[in-house]
């Protein structure tokens, strides 16, 4: 090989490995890293929207259930890669806020905020976006071929006839799992609680690892009953799903989503232009299309198939009790359900 | 993953030229040695050394000597988890590689028309993600599938699941390594057992079985290392049924706790480690066994059993087409089970979890980086092993991990390389969360089989070539660029190939180090499973079986036509 073509070729390597290398260094205005646990259909029009009203900030969206990217979080504690958390359940990011990973921001508009939905001190280390609360996707066409009466609360569940008939995520794994099991702490006391689930797990026939795939099976037929909740139920069906959405008639688990600014963020002006826009009504209108409650009151929700007033119906959430218990809630999960070897399907 | 190392070539010493000074090519070719080894022990041995000290320590870096083994096996579900997966993998062990004997049997030893297509259809699964046989067991034989029935009320959720999904994946691999074992027998032992007037019964058990029993040994090692470390199978159809490939992804992933992560990992190094040296041990008796007078077996045809071969590898082949056939129209149909009219809105992963078809395009640009670096490092380091004159110790070091990759499991692997390039302290770590590290991981990952090909293939070449260039003092490269590289393009092609499909199936290195920017299309097929997306999650492994089935293709027409002609010298 002669010197010219040695030198062309080493030319040609030194730009394929700086292509390789560059997917990650090369920076835009502001490239945001953002943990999220919203769900992968809704990040698109939400990613879209921000970045057109911020030119020059561009959105890194690191998404997973809400168990695993708090655990992440925890877990890079000592050297956190996210600039911002968004879309993550507040008791989750109260787990931030204890650890004292959070940056307190008051965002532009914070004061139109409903007062119920953001941390309370004037420059609160997290801000709501929207309710998120349980609900059950009901395959009509096999609940009919099984003869199964529709259930109407979650005390129906533990009837006989759903035994195998039941999917449920995983609490440890995700933020809808674990809003259920808080709230059946809550409202039939710790040991009530408990009672509850043991009886529950003996008609469950799978723990998902996702809040969503419950739905999804039950749309699909591989389970009857999904657990899961109301914006997966409402998009599952009008996807054209053959299925019932049931609210339990004894109330609601739910938590919100909410948005935090990480302390160590190296990109603070563009992650405040982030904290900014999830409080603008632009912002709250898309959070809209997806949840019947949001946190600027007085916009109007479009979900198609959720009857019901969901505000009314959601129970009396302490969410500093949830947070603070919140390994403990899971460590107790895990060892009554999660090892055990299970009962066939 | 380790399907061609039977067809190894002898260990013998390369023969040392007559060379007695070292001269300036030498010179540059132990440089070269030592930089490859380098490179293996940067990119293998320093990862599994974090993994090993990782598990002796707590999450905060300190040492806590065994504590994290006794936390592992005072879990019951934990240590529950390694005879769930010692079981099940013995027994898909079982079951696959007597069907794919039957199989070879069929393809080598018989008259059966259509042993062309068998032959082809039979690679399917291994160009697919071990996700998809998965997906397409719970459209078969979950709570609504199509022939629910004949699992008898029985669960496909668990180790039934586990074992079909695995005996599917692994069936090729198992092929491939007794039909080169049955392919190679001795004609004149039958001659002999026919003179004897043995009956067939007993020439079988007496003459083909023995003759088989090293591939079939290195068949049940293969495949058990696998089934074991394989994790896409259970993660999608396990339930319950936990595993430790699971484990690991869970401890891992889910609970952010490396070090229990790293403890499960040590744990499945030690069966797969097991495997191959046992492997190892038993094909260098394997090559004293052939004789160069050996005559080839030619089969004759036998009406009775090539019809009866034929319908056993008809069924088998139906098996294999109906699993591929049934991901193909789960993923065209608009809802599953209730709406079946085709449509292509599974395809449009960009409103689903895993990354959309970025995930696809990266995996192209994953795939072709590492045939491409991979192809040239794998086959440039095994000659450089090969034909570097002397210098054994550190020569056999070089060879040696080399061949390291072949005993760790991917899972492995990728936890390793998180303990090492996520470490802030390690001036490498800025690779970390690029395409290169997802690159470099899978070259790694598959460096082992790869780089036995091309030793295989280096050493059909007569030494003389060296010497003469040598004599006539044309530098080592060009002898390399000239000759060596030439006649061996069948197997660096081959290379090439064998890295393509897996990087682009692979699941179990790189589920651990890739990016929100570098996610990949068989880790978007787990992701969307994972939240229900069952459908499009097969619509993307049959977009990924598709690339991988359509290069395959384009490489066997490209074989047959252009390599035809440029290997035509080899004929006389």
């Amino acid at each position: 090989m002669n010197l010219c073509t040695t030198s062309r070729l080493r030319r040609a390597l030194v730009s394929i490995a700086a292509a390789m290398f560059g997917l990650s260094t090369a920076t835009r205005a502001a490239d945001l890293t953002v943990y999220t646990a919203l769900e992968a259909d809704q990040i698109k029009p939400y990613k879209a929207a921000f970045e057109k009203a911020n030119p020059g900030v561009n959105i890194l969206w690191v998404r997973d259930s809400t168990g695993i990217i708090t655990a992440k979080l925890l877990a890079e504690k000592a050297n956190p890669k996210a600039d911002v958390v968004m879309g993550l359940a507040a008791t989750s990011l109260m787990l931030l806020q204890k650890e004292g990973m959070l940056m307190p921001y008051a965002p532009a508009g914070l004061d139109k905020v409903d007062a119920k939905m953001r941390d309370p001190a004037a420059s609160p280390q997290w801000v709501g976006m929207d309710v998120w609360a349980s609900a059950f996707c009901v395959n009509t066409v096999e609940s009919g071929k099984k003869n199964l009466p529709e259930p109407a609360s979650w005390a129906d569940l533990t009837k006989p006839v759903y035994q195998g008939q039941i999917a449920m995520p995983n609490p440890a794994s995700s933020g809808t799992g674990f809003l259920m099991v808080s709230a059946w702490l809550q409202m039939f006391g710790w040991d009530g609680g408990w009672k509850y689930m043991d009886e529950l797990h003996k008609n469950i026939a799978a723990y998902t690892h996702s809040g969503s795939k419950p739905c999804r099976q039950a749309a699909a037929g591989e389970y009857t009953i999904g657990l899961s909740f109301e914006y997966r139920a409402n998009k599952t069906k009008k996807g054209g799903a053959p299925i019932s959405i049931v609210l339990p008639k004894e109330g609601l688990g739910w938590d919100m989503e909410a948005i935090g600014i990480m302390k160590t963020t190296k990109e603070v002006e563009a992650a405040k232009k982030l904290a900014d826009w999830a409080a603008t009504p632009d912002a709250n209108k898309l959070y809209a299309e997806n949840f019947a409650i949001v946190a600027l009151p007085g916009i109007a929700s479009s979900m198609e198939f959720i009857q019901g007033d969901i505000d009314k119906m959601l129970i009396k959430n302490d969410f500093a009790w949830a947070a603070e218990n919140r390994d403990k809630i899971l460590a107790e999960w895990s060892k009554r359900y999660d090892g055990k070897s299970e009962p066939k399907n | 993953m380790a399907t061609e190392t039977l067809i190894l070539p002898d260990r013998a010493a390369a023969i040392a030229p007559l060379r007695q000074k070292l001269g300036r090519d030498d010179w540059i070719m132990r440089g070269a040695v030592v930089a490859l080894g380098l490179w293996l022990i940067v990119t293998v041995l320093l990862p599994l050394w974090a993994l090993l000290s990782k598990s002796f320590q707590a999450a905060d870096g300190s040492f806590v000597g065994l504590a994290n083994f006794q936390a592992y096996f005072a879990s019951p579900a934990l240590a529950n988890s390694i005879w769930h997966s010692i079981w099940v993998s013995l027994l898909s062990t079982v079951i696959c590689v007597l069907l794919a004997f039957v199989y070879a049997y069929g393809l080598t030893r018989t008259c059966m028309p259509g042993r062309g297509l068998f032959r082809i259809i039979a690679q399917i699964p291994i160009l697919a993600p071990s996700l998809l046989p998965a997906i397409s067991l719970v459209y078969l034989f979950g709570n609504q599938g199509l022939v629910k029935w004949m699992l008898f009320g029985a669960s496909i959720y668990g180790p039934i699941g586990i074992v079909m999904g695995e005996v599917f994946w692994t069936f090729p691999h198992a092929l491939i390594i007794i039909t080169t074992a049955l392919a190679i027998s001795d004609a004149r032992l039958y001659e002999a057992a026919e003179a004897l007037r043995a009956s067939p019964h007993r020439t079988f058990w007496t003459v083909t079985i023995p003759g088989a029993r090293y591939g079939l040994i290195s068949a049940v090692f293969v495949v058990f290392t696998l089934v074991i470390t394989d994790f896409g199978v259970p993660k999608v159809i396990g339930g319950k049924f936990n595993v430790l490939a699971t484990d690991i992804y869970k401890q891992v992933v889910g609970q952010q706790n490396f070090q229990m992560g790293a403890v499960v990992g040590l744990i499945l190094l030690l069966p797969a480690a097991l495997a191959f040296v046992v492997d190892q041990l038993m094909q260098r008796r394997q090559l004293a066994l052939l004789s160069a007078r050996a005559v080839p077996y030619a089969p004759r045809p036998d009406a009775t059993i090539d019809r009866a071969m034929l319908a056993i590898c008809s069924l088998i082949a139906f098996a294999i087409l109906v699993v591929l056939g049934v991901s193909f129209f789960a993923s065209i149909a608009t809802f599953w089970p209730y709406n079946l009219a085709p449509s292509f809105k599974n395809f449009d992963f960009d409103m689903m979890d895993g990354g959309g078809w970025r995930s696809y395009f990266n995996s192209l640009v994953m795939a072709g980086l590492t045939a491409l670096f991979g192809t040239a490092v794998i086959f440039t380091g095994a000659y450089l092993v090969e034909k570097t004159p002397r210098f054994r110790a550190i020569r056999g070091f070089v060879q040696f991990l080399a061949l390291l990759p072949l005993a760790v499991p991917g899972l492995v692997l990728g936890l390793g390389y998180i303990f090492f390039f996520n470490n802030p302290a390690n001036p490498l770590s800025f690779i970390y969360g690029t395409m290169a590290i997802l690159v470099i991981c899978t070259i790694s990952h598959f460096y082992s089989v790869s780089h036995l090909t091309a030793v295989t293939a280096l050493k059909q070449i007569d030494q003389e070539f060296e010497t003469v260039s040598a004599s006539l003092r044309v530098p080592f490269w060009r002898t390399f660029m000239r000759v060596t590289l030439p006649v061996c393009l069948p197997a660096v092609l081959d290379i090439a190939m064998y890295l393509f499909v897996n990087a682009m199936t692979t699941v179990s290195a790189v589920v651990f180090i890739y990016a929100p920017h570098t996610t990949l299309a068989a880790i978007a097929v787990l992701n969307m499973d994972d939240a229900g997306d069952v459908a499009p999650a097969a619509a993307m492994a049959m977009v990924v079986f598709a690339t991988a089935a359509v290069t395959r293709a384009i490489y066997m027409l490209l074989t047959q036509g252009y390599l035809a002609r440029a290997q035509m010298w080899r004929k006389r």
